[in-house]
């Protein structure tokens, strides 16, 4: 309002006033205001007032104590500010930490990981709620705390940024609430039939759990049928045991019983159910303090090489096809003589099965005859009767019931459900994790026939060639991630509890069945604790029981009783069908990838497949004079023709294959696995048709002419009259117990004064030779713990792999039949390491307790320390190969190890996290440590407990007392570097009269 | 045989003959050296070699970068083969820098006139080959922008670099080379800025060698201080011939692999270098004394010299090689035989024949002296023991690393593109560098070849 604008002080404007002065002269240019352009009396005073009069002025005199006294009252009202009394509000300090957590501490949670629903148990480690790193679990009968390559890539494959993260319906996103009303509907069509349009599909079930819930399922459904796939199916086996005693029944071995063992193409110690026990049994068994102790011995009679076969005392190599014949002679030699006489199977030297028979038989009770997964049901059936018949059973071997909820012919149950598909009469299909569409029987036809039917969920980890021709695709809780159990080779069973919630809202297979049971409130934590609770009421106090089985890992006393089964007479009565002739194929799981589940880990594509080192690829394998009779060369692409469908594959000439045979290994050739996995390697499921799962004839192979390079890790497979690895024969050891040792004294001259290393800890390692079977865990464990990259197919190829362990494999004779030995190699902690010498800056220095230790910040990548390593154990990066940028990753790195960059070198440090973690327990705690206490990450790993850390200083620790045998030596013991990985020489037991006649 | 009359009047021509064409006086030499750099106009070859110099420069530019964004791995190196061609480079081109210096330094010392019109850009080419040496250190590193690491300075971390490190050595010694070289090569260079100084007529010219010149007048003080100057940095360089070169040989020899822990390595590599270098102060000073027309400063006796040294050498590096093969048979150690039988029949075995031919078959030719006579056959062979000395440092580089004790660690060396590139490039930057130095710089040291008319005249008015 004017007026009040008046009372306020401004001056009054007239505005013809304004119009002339700004006509005439005198007026501002330009002005703010109209004040201003008037220029009035009121104007200049109050612009004279508005600011005080004094400030501005020029003249104003203000002597040195009057500034004085204006700047002290400036800042005694600066301070002024600090007096203000603020309002209180009361803040509230994090008191209550989640339960348990301590930063910085690691909790170690036991739960179960399986494989063709046979369960391992484990203790995972978890970091701040976050699973880093698994382990054996000491308390499940089929770990005892080691693990095998799977299990510890677990982890990897939680973490997989490549997992399916959403629900995906025809191709868009979905949601969990969606499916539901769809499913239900889907299924509510089909009550009135009972179901008889309803398949599930699902891998072998071993889960009582789930097992209820199907069962309960089929009960809602009678029609309906539930269908079991494995590609690496077991069916052989059970059939060999229905053929054996006219019912299923699961073989377990007792390893740890048995003196003389013969494979009949088993792989027993590294790959099946159980093998990670029967690994760590048989080493025990072959532990020799001294000339005095005794060792067990093993045959291996096979066709493509095995770990187990390259442990065998005696090998013998045939075709696949061949080894029926064999055991049937086997089973003759040994009086069951119901079985039809076959003609002795070719280059089997005279006497061999005769002697066989012979120290068999010195061991009533004491013997196993393990037949292959691979072998067709009579093999089996055969090695049960040679079992009985050398008095096995309930001794070194033992029957219970089987694991499976449902044992069933499963190949036979996916041709019928293809059948069935084809027929028009499958209207709901669910699938729970299986594959069909990549690894189902070529010949079936998933990948045509699975868009038919009319309903189609499935429930994956991946969204991979299966879901792609799905209606709907589940995104499925990885193992750590869900609630479930699962039985062991022996059938105990583990609870399998999560480690985090699902990363990304997965759901897990009782959770998928709670759906189908209309249960979908109820979680899948409670419908395990549930069932549970129904078994084992513990008189009302199920709560304690519950709190015991998951911080044990194991339900107590669930180990299946053994169980009478009795051969049924004619066992191998009838006379064999002659055998077909050509070429024979045999299909092998992969050791590293398996069916091909795992074809998107990183860490499992890197690991060096075993005798092979190949990585990022599989081969097909031919001996030598079969490749030189087909004109094929190593790492030439071949074509294989088999029943009518064609492959192109990498050949590899393997020493040790049987003649005339061609093995190719399952699980590469995927479409759609993620970024690691697609496009390795080929498909050799193209051409496994559903009648012959694993072994068949009339191969054709024909060479390209082109190359097809595989990335492997060693490249020189003979020693090349260099002895690194020590080995003689039992007899040999007795004569001369220190054959391995050299003939340096442990003093050897040096320029520079010794260390004193008496006092205090002093680390070192013992490596039994003895025990190694070459599986490749501790590999996989060395890169779980120390977060090491993975480097891809071309860098491998160049010689960049990461691994700071490796396993060494030595091939010794000749090309068809060599002795092949396996060899860990870390870095040895040299007292008098070259590569110290040689740093420029530093970068690598000597701890006081013995450590040769890396300093990965220091280093400024010369790498003159790694070419100065004669053990080559140092690895470079190369370029950055750590993943600095997947999220997802960041979770899983263990958080006591750095990650390092490019252009710095890396090598085995002992675990130097680990030592230091117990370290500083120890003084916490004011005591030494104990031994054993300390254990790195490879040593716990090892099935066979092969690799043993300690404190050689404490002449009671394990490591000492092995250091002491006189097996003991050092590798390259002549260049002084006074290694503190030492080894343990190998031996091998040969039959005598087997030996004297051929050394085989 | 018996000599023909007129073999030995070559030969007598030749002990004999004089190291300057006949009629020059001070003027003429002066005048035949600073036309050179200050004559107008540039010939054509110059602007075309300078061209494509300039273009191997970048090349080498792109190596560079694509190496420092993506790491060591572009190149072919890996476990075992931790050095492949950097090293061979750095090594090769550290080994041709110790002519420069010989010439210099150790035949001033001994008095040898012959040197004079030879030692300017001999030791130029000292310079610029060791700064393309000393690219690879830095280069060859996983973390180079770390590389002052491994010179000694009071840091937070209370580090010191390892002093028994042989890199580190290298580190010294390279350093001390390049800094003494620069500083002879200045030195001596004063007196014929001053020299271009004067004479330039461009303004440009003359405060640009005026500022170089340092203020030299000429005066009597002046020429004892420089004779003073230069005798002390002799001195010092001519240690430095003999010891950078073993110190760069302790790389190798420090190591326990077989194939490079030989106690023979320092003289065997002090030889080489030497000999390498000669090569290419050979392969440098043919085509220089054709086409700037100096065949009176750069004689035949030059040639002929210089050809000796080369043979000289070239025998004893043949020595070497025959005691290395001859000690891992007597060692009787299973590892150093396999090395020596590895290098000749295994998958490098093309590479050691052709390292043989080249550097004990092709110079025994220099026994001929029809052959040292002839500039064209010199040339051949000079550019053949360049070729062999490279050959030389890969044999022994990769042969030794690439099967080591342990069989299953064995492993190829293949260079990528980005390895020949760089090295093309570093050979690309000392073209460039010596292109520069022959326009701009004069090649030939004015003030000692006036040195070498005033002697030739005394010897010549004593009798």
């Amino acid at each position: 309002m004017d007026s009040d604008r008046e009372n306020a002080g401004q001056p009054d404007v007239n505005i013809s006033v304004l119009r002339q002065s700004s006509n005439g002269g005198g007026a501002p240019r330009f002005w703010r205001g109209l004040e201003e352009l008037g220029d009035t009396a009121e104007f200049r005073n109050y612009k004279e007032n508005e600011f005080p009069h004094g400030a501005n002025d020029p003249d104003a005199k203000l002597d040195r104590r009057d500034l004085l006294k204006v700047m002290a009252a400036s800042a005694a009202f600066a301070g002024l500010t600090g007096c203000t009394k603020l309002p209180t509000q009361k803040i509230v300090p994090y008191v209550r930490q989640p339960e348990e957590i301590v930063p910085g501490k690691a909790l170690f949670y036991a739960t179960a990981v399986t494989l063709g629903g046979v369960a391992t148990g484990v203790l995972v480690e978890s970091n701040m709620a976050r699973p880093t790193k698994i382990e054996g679990n000491p308390d499940h009968p089929g770990s005892l705390g080691a693990t095998d390559v799977f299990s510890q890539s677990s982890i990897l494959g939680l973490y997989d940024p490549d997992r399916s993260q959403a629900e995906i319906h025809d191709g868009r996103i979905g949601s969990w609430a969606e499916f539901q009303d769809e499913l239900s509907s889907a299924l509510g069509a089909e009550k009135g039939n009972g179901g008889s349009g309803v398949r599930l599909l699902t891998p072998t079930i071993t889960s009582p759990t789930l097992g209820d819930q199907i069962n309960a399922f089929l009960k809602a459904y009678p029609s309906a049928k539930w269908v079991q796939y494995e590609s690496v199916t077991r069916d052989n086996i059970r059939e060999g045991a229905k053929l054996a005693f006219g019912e299923y029944a699961n073989a377990v071995y007792r390893v740890d019983q048995a003196e003389v063992m013969v494979s009949l193409d088993s792989d027993f110690l590294t790959s099946g159910p159980g093998c990670v026990r029967y690994a760590r049994d048989f080493a025990r068994k072959r532990r020799v303090e001294g000339p005095e102790s005794k060792m067990n011995r093993l045959y291996a009679v096979e066709s493509t090489p095995t770990n187990t076969g390259a442990m065998a005392d005696h090998r013998l190599r045939m075709k696949a096809s061949d080894i029926e014949s064999f055991a049937r002679a086997l089973a003759r030699e040994l009086g069951v003589s119901t079985v039809a006489a076959p003609p002795v199977p070719p280059n089997v030297p005279a006497g061999w099965i005769a002697a066989l028979g012979r120290d068999l038989k010195q061991h009533p009770g004491a013997t196993l005859v393990v037949a292959g997964d691979q072998q067709p049901p009579i093999v089996h059936a055969l090695a049960y009767a040679i079992n009985q018949a050398l008095g096995n059973f309930n001794k070194a071997i033992y029957f219970t019931a089987p694991i499976e909820i449902s044992p069933v012919h499963q190949w036979d149950s996916i041709g019928q459900l293809a059948a069935d598909i084809r027929a028009g009469s499958v209207t709901t299909l669910l699938i729970l994790g299986s594959n069909p569409v990549y690894d189902a029987p070529a010949d079936l036809g998933f990948k045509e026939i699975l868009p038919k039917v009319p309903f189609t969920a499935r429930l994956g980890l991946y969204e991979d060639e299966t879901s792609a021709l799905c209606h709907w695709h589940i995104p499925q809780a990885h193992e750590l991630e869900s609630w479930g159990d699962a039985r062991g080779y022996d059938g105990t069973a583990t609870v399998i509890q999560p480690l985090i919630a699902p990363l990304y809202g997965g759901k897990s297979e009782v959770d998928f069945l709670a759906v189908l049971n209309a249960q979908a409130t109820k979680s899948s934590h409670d419908i395990v604790h549930d069932y549970w609770q129904a078994q084992r009421p513990n008189g009302g106090r199920f709560d304690v029981l519950w709190e015991k089985t998951l911080r044990d890992g194991v339900v107590a006393d669930t180990a299946l009783p053994p169980k009478q089964v009795s051969l049924k007479s004619g066992v191998g009565a009838e006379i064999p069908a002659a055998g077909a002739q050509g070429l024979e194929i045999v299909f092998r799981p992969d050791h590293t990838i398996w069916d091909g589940r795992f074809a998107n880990n990183g860490w499992l594509q890197e690991l060096p497949k075993p005798l092979t080192t190949i990585t990022w690829d599989s081969a097909a394998m031919l001996s030598p004079k079969t490749a030189e009779r087909l004109g094929v060369k190593n790492e030439e692409a071949v074509e294989l023709k088999y029943q009518g469908r064609t492959i192109v594959a990498p050949a590899w000439v393997m020493p040790g294959h049987a003649d005339e045979s061609v093995t190719v290994f399952l699980g590469y050739g995927r479409t759609r696995s993620g970024r690691v996995g697609t496009g390795t390697g080929f498909d050799a499921g193209w051409i496994r048709p559903l009648a012959t799962p694993w072994i068949g004839t009339g191969l054709e192979v024909r060479a390209t002419g082109e190359k097809w390079a595989l990335a492997t890790t060693q490249t020189q497979s003979t020693m090349e009259g260099r002895e690194p690895l020590r080995v003689a024969t039992l007899d040999e050891y007795q004569k001369n117990p220190v054959f391995a040792q050299t003939e340096l004294g442990s003093d050897t001259l040096s320029l520079y004064p010794a260390v004193n290393y008496a006092q205090g800890n002093q680390w070192g390692m013992a490596i039994d030779l003895n025990a190694c079977t070459g599986c490749g865990a501790c590999v996989v464990a060395c890169q779980a713990e120390n977060n090491i990259a993975v480097v891809g197919k071309r860098e491998v190829m160049i010689g960049r792999h990461m691994h700071w362990i490796r396993i060494d494999r030595y091939y010794e004779g000749g090309v068809d039949d060599p002795q092949t030995y396996h060899e860990p190699v870390l870095c040895m902690h040299c007292e008098n390491a070259p590569c110290e010498v040689v740093c420029p800056v530093a970068a690598t220095v000597h701890s006081p307790e013995g450590l040769n230790e890396m300093v990965y910040n220091r280093c400024v990548g010369t790498r003159y320390c790694s070419n100065n390593c004669p053990y080559k154990v140092r690895r470079f990066n190369f370029r950055l190969y750590s993943d600095w940028d997947t999220p997802s990753l960041f979770g899983m790195r263990n958080p006591n190890v750095s990650v390092r960059s490019r252009g710095v070198m890396e090598k085995c440090s002992y675990c130097v996290q680990r030592i230091n973690k117990v370290k500083i327990g120890a003084e916490e705690q004011d005591r030494p440590i104990r031994d054993g206490e300390i254990v790195t990450a490879c040593q716990q790993s090892c099935p066979s407990e092969a690799l043993v850390f300690g404190n050689i200083n404490d002449p009671n620790s394990r490591v000492s007392k092995l250091k002491a045998m006189n097996r003991n030596y050092k590798l390259l013991e002549e260049l002084n570097t006074r290694p503190r990985t030492t080894y343990q020489a190998k031996l091998r037991n040969p039959n005598p009269e087997i030996e004297k006649a051929a050394p085989v | 045989m018996a000599d023909s009359p007129s073999d030995k009047l070559a030969a007598a021509e030749f002990s004999n003959a004089p190291i300057l064409g006949p009629g020059h006086d001070f003027a003429s030499v002066t005048d035949k050296i600073s036309s050179i750099v200050l004559g107008r106009g540039t010939p054509t070859w110059w602007i075309a070699g300078f061209l494509i110099s300039f273009a191997l420069v970048m090349l080498l530019m792109v190596s560079v970068t694509y190496l420092l964004v993506y790491g060591v791995g572009v190149w072919g190196i890996t476990i075992p083969i931790g050095w492949g061609f950097a090293i061979i480079n750095f090594v090769w081109w550290i080994g041709i820098g110790h002519a420069g210096t010989l010439i210099s330094a150790i035949l001033l010392l001994l008095r040898q006139q012959w040197r004079t019109s030879i030692n300017r850009f001999a030791e130029a080419m000292t310079l610029f080959a060791v700064a393309c040496a000393g690219l690879f250190p830095l280069l060859h590193m996983g973390r180079p922008w770390l590389a002052y690491w491994l010179f000694p300075y009071p840091d937070t971390m209370k580090m010191w670099p390892n002093f028994r490190s042989p890199l580190v050595w290298d580190a010294f010694a390279v350093s001390t080379y390049a800094t003494v070289s620069l500083l002879f090569w200045f030195i001596g260079l004063i007196p014929d800025l001053a020299t271009l100084r004067d004479r330039a007529k461009n303004r440009a010219a003359k405060m640009i060698y005026g500022l170089l010149a340092m203020g030299w007048r000429g005066s009597a003080v002046h020429w004892e201080r420089h004779e003073t100057a230069s005798l002390l940095l002799a001195g010092l360089a001519t240690p430095l011939v003999l010891s950078v070169h073993t110190i760069v040989s302790f790389d190798f020899a420090i190591g326990i692999i077989p194939g490079w822990h030989s106690t023979i390595f320092p003289p065997y590599f002090v030889a080489g270098a030497i000999y390498a270098g000669f090569a290419m102060v050979l392969t440098l000073s043919i085509p220089i004394r054709k086409l700037f027309h100096l065949e009176d400063f750069i004689t035949l006796r030059h040639l002929d010299n210089m050809g000796k040294v080369l043979l000289a050498t070239g025998l004893i590096v043949g020595y070497g090689y025959m005691m290395e093969a001859f000690m891992a048979y007597y060692s009787g150690d299973p590892y150093e035989r396999f090395m020596i039988l590895n290098r000749m029949g295994g998958p490098y075995a093309p590479m050691y024949w052709l390292l043989i031919s080249c550097n004990i078959v092709t110079p025994q030719l220099l026994w001929f002296r029809k052959v040292r006579a002839k500039a064209g056959a010199l040339f051949a062979i000079a550019m053949v023991v360049n070729m062999g000395m490279w050959l030389e440092r890969f044999v022994i580089v990769v042969t030794s690393l690439h099967r080591d004790f342990l069989p299953s660690s064995w492993g190829m060396y293949y260079p990528t593109r980005w390895d020949i590139f760089t090295f093309v490039g570093t050979i690309g930057l000392f073209l460039f560098l010596f292109f520069l130095f022959l326009r701009y710089l004069p090649l030939i040291s004015i003030f000692e070849m006036r040195e070498l008319v005033a002697e030739e005249e005394e010897k010549k008015a004593a009798g």
